[in-house]
Formats: structure tokens, sequence, C-alpha cells
């Protein structure tokens, strides 16, 4: 090796030079911290997938932060899995520069969005409900990214949204290696959360606040609190809300913005529990319950400014303490219901049981779902019996869910169609992060001894727990 | 190669069984002894003999407190019950044990580790690590990258930082930890005999020195029955309490 060759990350690598069993192809990009790029493996013939290299800048006058970015990212990213992160590939070391190796995302990159905007509801809806469910399975292997911006998210050919970037995750089981300076907040000025602008770094729902800022600037095509570059001018926003998308955008649907601003509340527990609650509600916006937030045309005035100022002084922002923590009590519970059931003392059953789950999980979201069989005569006719169906089936599953008393942000119902009503429940608990499944019991009646038993087919195949509920006849 | 950590054994025959099975399972190839073989416990014979038979195969041991305690001094800033221990050991040992104990070295250095009881900052004195003055002193005693010790009886890691103040981690028992190779990490290893964070099932760690990781273990042993030891034997009876709960 050429002795001007010794620091890989002190300026860019050309085409050709090896690193680490690995041929550079091309650069791909060259950011503040790292440059990528396209490799290909010396030996072994072609990847299965595209492989991209990372090497940090390191040279005179570079970011310190740059080498414990790095660490933290090949650490965390190491210990995830699944298809809305890169797949780590190798790592190593080169003369003390590190390198990393991962998988190539070459489906699209969520900044061209950003640059169309601002976007129709339903596509905001669709960008940002793909990227939650991302963060949502980063949040259930004990990671929270806390650098979530346009720039850091890819997609898949097919449209999954995928988290790059690490650099300053944290992962609740590993050690926490990014410095914790008060006077120099860790994030991104445009989308950094009050509770990280005080060092906490432990709350899943800080990248809810986040999504909430990639939604803004999709909807208006502004950034809500732009994108200030020092610790004062970040904190702010703890007492000055965002100008309403509305007020810029006045027609956008109230739904939208009661998403929006809640993703942007102040206080975690104000915004949505879970990822998975924002992606499930960006699916169904029909069923949001609207407030106050979704009608506000104007910031609040000085004089609730400096309330909220003179509140903060002494009240500090609650966090949770891991993630795994906070999601174990904010599961998404599906509770299958069948309207054509006579059977009081099973309802009853499944009733208690939901009513146990909310004591004990305070930040649950319960969605009932019943499932109609399709109709089978003439087209026109079809159509509107069908409709009138489906509201008597919602109407119904209301008057089920009532003697629960849950309040209207807790309960989510959902009538589907189909012949095979256990294939529709797994189909349904799949894309909706289904936690558990409450599932009753059948009698033993003929009708079962033909058709099968739903809830043992749910038990088998389902993504979650299953809890089956049988009432106990001997003690009713 | 795959290294168990066994810190703080104490005479617990029991504890120290069931972490060497699980070591085994875990595909350990070396054993390491981070001291206080003896003191506290009601087996200290049996503990030394299956510990000897490993170092004898090239383990290496350090001496703690409670094995030099067991030589000689007065035990002067020692606990009541932990003297009652040190001078019902003594009398059980035999010139076999006491010349084992004696060729004990302080510290072991191996490749980019150091093995040491305490504190790699004076051993002899048994510091504490209580805090990150204490672990910054200790890393400021050794040029070694990773450095394991015990004597704490439970498990926590320290590692440097750019700023220069170490910081504290919290292991979770089971998940591997990445030993960063731009840092220095001093980990502290839970002890196997007498676990005090009121988790009574014994405590050990596998450090896997080629994927560069480090993992504590919490292994539930029969502490009934070494507690019922300890009664027997006439030992305090706080000693044989404090193991059925962790404390």
């Amino acid at each position: 090796m050429q002795g001007e060759a010794e620091n890989l990350g002190a300026q860019a690598l050309a085409p050709g030079t090896e690193v680490g069993g690995y041929r550079i192809a091309r650069a791909v990009h060259e950011g503040g911290m790292a440059r990528l790029y396209a490799v290909a493996p010396l030996a072994g013939g072609p990847p299965v997938f595209p492989l991209l290299m990372k090497i940090p800048k390191l040279g005179f006058g570079s970011h310190p932060g740059c080498l414990v970015g790095f660490e933290v990212e090949q650490m965390i990213l190491g210990r995830l899995k699944g298809p809305h992160v890169p797949r780590l590939v190798a790592s190593g070391d080169q003369n003390g520069t590190p390198w990393l190796v991962m998988e190539r995302i070459e489906g699209g990159r969520f900044v061209d969005a950003v640059a169309r905007a601002p976007l129709d509801a339903a596509e905001v809806a669709r960008l940002v409900g793909a990227v939650a469910a991302a963060a949502h399975d980063l949040h259930r292997q004990h990671t929270i990214h806390l650098d979530l911006k346009p720039e850091n998210i890819l997609f898949r050919e097919d449209g999954t949204a995928v988290l790059v970037d690490f650099g300053i995750a944290r992962h609740a089981e590993l050690p926490d290696l990014v410095e914790e300076e008060l006077h120099v907040p860790v994030g991104s000025g445009a989308s950094i959360a009050p509770e990280q602008l005080q060092g906490r770094r432990s709350d899943p729902r800080s990248d809810l606040f986040a999504l909430g800022v990639i939604a803004y600037q999709l909807a208006t095509g502004r950034l809500p609190f732009g994108a200030p570059a020092t610790g004062g001018a970040m904190r702010r926003r703890r007492y000055i809300d965002p100008l309403p998308p509305r007020a810029l955008r006045p027609d956008l649907p109230g739904w939208l913005q009661e998403v929006i601003l809640r993703c942007l509340e102040v206080h975690p527990e104000a915004r949505y529990a879970t990822a998975a609650q924002l992606a499930h509600d960006l699916a169904h916006p029909e069923q949001i319950p609207l407030t106050q937030r979704a009608e506000r045309l104007h910031r609040a005035g000085p004089l609730v400014v400096a309330r909220r100022w003179l509140r903060g002084l002494h009240e500090p922002i609650r966090t949770a303490a891991t993630p795994s923590r906070h999601l174990s009590g904010a599961p998404h519970v599906m509770a299958a219901i069948d309207l054509d059931d006579r059977n009081d003392a099973l309802a009853k059953a499944m009733r208690s049981t939901l009513r146990r789950a909310r004591l004990a999980e305070p930040d649950l979201r319960i969605t009932l779902l019943a499932v109609l069989q399709p109709l089978t005569f003439g087209e026109d006719a079809a159509t509107e019996v069908a409709h009138s169906q489906q509201t008597a089936a919602l109407v119904a599953l209301r008057h089920w869910a009532r003697p629960l008393g849950l309040p209207a942000d807790k309960l989510r119902i959902h009538v589907a169609e189909g012949n095979d009503p256990a294939g529709a429940l797994l189909e349904y608990a799949a894309a909706h992060h289904a936690d558990r499944i409450v599932v009753g019991a059948r009698g033993h009646s003929v009708l079962r001894r033909y058709l099968g038993s739903v809830s043992a087919r749910v038990v088998a195949e389902a993504p979650c727990s299953v809890h089956v509920v049988r009432p106990n006849e001997n003690n009713p | 190669m795959r290294i168990a950590l066994l810190a703080d054994i104490h005479s617990n025959l029991e504890a120290l069984q069931a972490c060497l099975a699980h070591a085994r399972r875990e595909s350990v190839e070396r054993y390491v002894f981070l001291g206080d073989l003896l003191g506290y416990g009601a087996d200290p014979v049996a503990c030394l003999d299956l510990v000897a038979e490993l170092v004898e195969q090239g383990a290496p041991a350090v001496l703690g407190n409670h094995d030099a305690a067991c030589l000689e001094g007065d035990l002067q800033d020692m606990g009541h019950h932990a003297r009652d221990a040190i001078y019902w050991t003594r009398k059980r040992l035999g010139p076999r044990e006491r010349d084992f104990l004696a060729g004990l070295p302080l510290a072991v250095a191996e490749e980019d580790r150091l093995y040491v009881h305490a504190s790699a900052d004076r051993p002899e004195a048994w510091t504490y690590i209580t805090g990150a003055k204490d672990a910054a002193a200790a890393f400021a005693a050794t040029s070694a990258r990773v450095v394991f010790i015990g004597h704490v009886h439970s498990s926590l890691v320290y590692f440097s930082t750019p700023g220069g103040t170490p910081r504290a981690f919290q292991p979770v028992a089971g998940v591997p930890i990445p030993l960063s190779d731009y840092r220095r990490w001093l980990i502290i290893v839970g002890s196997v005999g007498q676990p005090r964070d009121g988790n009574p099932a014994a405590c050990y760690a596998v450090h896997d020195s080629v994927s560069g990781t480090f993992t504590h273990f919490r292994v539930p042993y029969d502490a009934h029955a070494a507690a019922r030891k300890i009664r027997a034997a006439g030992l305090p009876e706080r000693l044989a309490w404090r193991l059925t709960v962790g404390q």
C-alpha cells in the first residue's frame, strides 16, 4: 500500500481502489460526515444484492462526531433485522479508518417526494404511513432512530420504506456512545424533538415528532420550525406552535392536520402512542377522531406562549425509559367479532378480556373487526345492498363496543369482506402491526364441524399472540 | 476464542458448578478467574479443587482480597460476618490449598486484556470501582484496551469517551455488547457465588475475542442448598439468607 493512501477517509477514493476485500466501482454520495461508494466483492462472484461501502471522512479538521457516529451505526445496524433497514454485510478497519459494507437500496429516495411538495393528502398519508411502519419495526427492535428526515429515508422497489444513517440512533440494550453535551444538541435542527433537546434519548415517540415534521413538509412544502442551527433557536419549539398546515393550505382535510399536529405535540404522551397507531390512522383516515387540532388556523398567542415558557422552567418533559417498556403498554389489540353470533356469554367474556387489557396496557388501541360474506346476486343491486350491509355492521360494532366505555381515540372499527374470515383477520393483523388478536372460541355446533374453526386457523397462522376467549359456562 | 470470566465465587460450589455447566453449553474454550474464590460460603476446598484443575490446564486466575485474607492478616477492615467466614475457612485449608492461593498473581495481562480483581490502579489496595472517577483511574493505570474485574458483585460496563470521563452502562443479561475497537472498556463482572443486585441467580460473563463482544449471563442454581450448607457449617445466618434473595 502506498504511503499517501493510508488514510481512507481523507479524500475520495478512485474507482478500482481495493478496501477490505471489496473493489470500489464508483462514488455514490458525499455527505458531511462520510462518503458512500458502490462496491463489488473481490472474490466469490457477484453479490445477491447491490452493495454500498461507507467510509467516514477522517482527516485534518474533520468533525470529531464522525467516528462516534460510525461506531454507533456499525454497532446498531449489526443488531437490526427486517426489510426496513439495509442489511449490514461486513465491517472492518484499514490503518485506523473504519469502513462498512451494507446493502445498497435502489428503489427511490424520499427527498424526491419532498421536492414535489406540497402533495395531496392521500399521497402524504401513503408516504408517511410507509415511514411510520418502518419506524415501528425499529422500535420493536429496542431501537430509536432519533434523526428521521427525508435524507435518511429510501424506498425498496415495492415501496417499503428503508431507514438509513444510524449515526445518532439509540439501542436500549447497548451502550449509548453518542456524546451528551448539553450546549450542542444531538440531532437535526429541523426535526429534533423537544425531549431530545433535553438530552433524553430513550423515547420512541421522539421519532413520531420527526415524522410529524416530515408530514408537515410534504403537506405544505415548508418546515414547521424552520431549520435552526443553535440549541437556543431549536428550543423555541417547546413554546411556539408551528403554523397549522391548513393556514398554509386551506384545502387540506382536517384529519391530516389532526395527525400532523398530534405528532408535533411537545409532550410525548400527547403524541401517538406508537408509530403503528399513526400508520393505522393514515391507512384509515375516515376513522380519525377530530379534535380542535383539526380546526386550528392560528398559532397560540403570546400569552399562551409566555405561560408555556414559565411552566417549562420547572416542568420537565416526561419520557419513556426504553422503547420496549413503552411499547409493552401500547399494543394494538384486534378483536374479531362475529355479529351473527347470539352467544351473549361469549360477548361478555370478550369484553371483559378487553377491559382487563385496557387496565394493564393504558396506551393500547383496540380494533374491532367483523368479516362480512360477500353478496352474490345482481351487480347494481349488490353494491347498494353491500353498502347498507357495511353500514349496519359498523353500527353494530360500535354498539358492541359501547359497554367498554373506550375513549374515541383508543377504538377503531373495521368491516372486512370475504368468504374466508380467518384469512381476512390474519391479513389485517399483519398489515396493521397487531400485537394480539382476541378471538372467541365457538361452541360445539354442527356448523363448526363442517366449516372448521376460525380461531384454530388464526391461532396457527397469526403473526402475533392470540387470545382465544371461551366463556366459563359452569360459572356464568 | 470464547472466554468465560468468573468472579467472586466465594466458596459457593453449587453456583460455580452451574456457571461452569452453562459455560460449556456456551462453547467456552478458556476460563478466567477474577479473584475471591473463597470466603462467605461453605465449600472452600471443593471450589479450589475445581478452579485449580482448570488453572493447571492454563486458565488464568488472580488473587482477591478474601483469598489473601485466608492466607494471613488481622482482617481489621473486614465486616464481622466476612471475618467469621475467613477464620472458618482458614481452618479448612491444607498446605496444598494455601500454596495454590499464595501462587496467585494480582493481575494477568493477555493480548489487549487485563484481568484483575478490584482495580487496575494499585490492585493490592482492593479499591471498589464506584464511579467514573475510579474507572478513569483504572484506565490510567494500564495500557490494556479491555480490563475485566470483579469485587463489586454486580455487573456494570464502563467505556472511555473522547471527552475523557468514562461512562457507565448497565448490561442486559444475554445480550452481547460489541466492544468497539475505538474505545477502552472496563468490565465489572457480577458475582458467581454471592450476587447482590436483588437477583439470586449466579452471574458470569463470556468474552468472544473474535467477534469482540461481551455477554453476561444469569444462571439459576440451587441457592437454598448452598444456604443450608452455610447453616450446617455454623457460619452466620445472614450469609445463608443473602444467597436466597441475592443481597
